[in-house]
């Protein structure tokens, strides 16, 4: 059975508690050490914007399978206030909330898919996976 | 509320990060080490991160914050034990630590501050430094 689980994120402590279950993912579809620390890290910088640029939300891990192939994905959800300038918000250094502005585009570098929708008003969702080599 | 202990020997202080730490205990540790620095007169700051599996962009603004904080109070700062797996995702997050300086080791570490804070100090607190640094480099090595 592969993994399936939807975690909440409402704090900064859920942030460490995201890290953990992604790793544990990660460790459990025996991707290497540095998948490992790539997918966690990601994680952690889309997690960081979903808490302070979305008020909070959920993120669903999920293991995948695809023949001899093996993965984790990470779906972050908001219902914030959306992003008006995708484009924009995926340069490195652009921020509008006092951090280094590396979080999207870092976590797209850091990951093989990377997807981001978000409506004004309506809220951001954004999918990443790591893939076994 | 947890807390990051912080070491002092001689003219130095020793911070070993152990824990995945969540945001408030980073500026904690932040807050901590500069009424430290100054408290205790210290010269020079080393700070482990071998125990840490990840560091990600708002860790990594920490580290390079407390590097600042401590240069503006006279004090220098080494990161060590970096792990390899760490060490390739920050420079591909974007972050290249620039303003920190790191050693791969606590006595590569010691080494680097002992240099810069001069012949000035005496033995005793090189002696000191000495004594502490094996059992800070077992943990490096777990």
């Amino acid at each position: 059975m592969l993994r399936d689980d939807t975690l909440s994120l409402r704090s900064s402590e859920d942030i460490v508690l995201i890290r953990q279950a992604v790793r544990s993912a990660a460790v459990d579809l025996r991707l290497g050490l540095v998948d490992q620390t790539k997918i966690v890290t990601a994680a952690s910088e889309l997690a960081r914007n979903t808490l302070d640029y979305g008020g909070g939300g959920t993120v669903r891990i999920q293991g995948l399978q695809e023949g001899s192939r093996r993965g984790v994905r990470l779906t972050f959800e908001d219902k914030g206030p959306g992003i008006p300038d995708v484009e924009r918000a995926l340069k490195d250094g652009y921020t509008t909330g006092g951090g280094l502005g590396l979080g999207l585009g870092g976590a797209r570098r850091l990951s093989n898919e990377f997807a981001i929708e978000s409506r004004p008003g309506e809220g951001t969702k954004v999918t990443i996976a790591r893939w076994t080599a | 509320m947890d807390r990051i202990p912080i070491l002092k020997m001689g003219e130095y202080l020793l911070v070993t990060v152990q824990v995945d730490m969540h945001d408030r205990l980073a500026m904690t540790l932040q807050e901590d080490l500069a009424e430290r620095i100054v408290k205790a007169r210290a010269r020079a700051v080393l700070i482990d991160i071998s125990a840490l599996e990840v560091v990600d962009s708002f860790i990594g603004r920490m580290l390079g914050s407390i590097a600042a904080i401590a240069r503006v109070l006279d004090a220098e700062t080494v990161v060590v034990g970096m792990r390899p797996a760490v060490a390739i995702t920050l420079v591909e997050l974007g972050l290249a630590l620039p303003g920190v300086r790191t050693a791969l080791n606590v006595e590569k570490g010691m080494e680097i501050l002992r240099r810069s804070l001069g012949q000035s100090e005496g033995n005793g607190n090189g002696a000191a430094a000495e004594a502490v640094a094996p059992p800070s480099e077992a943990d490096a090595e777990r």
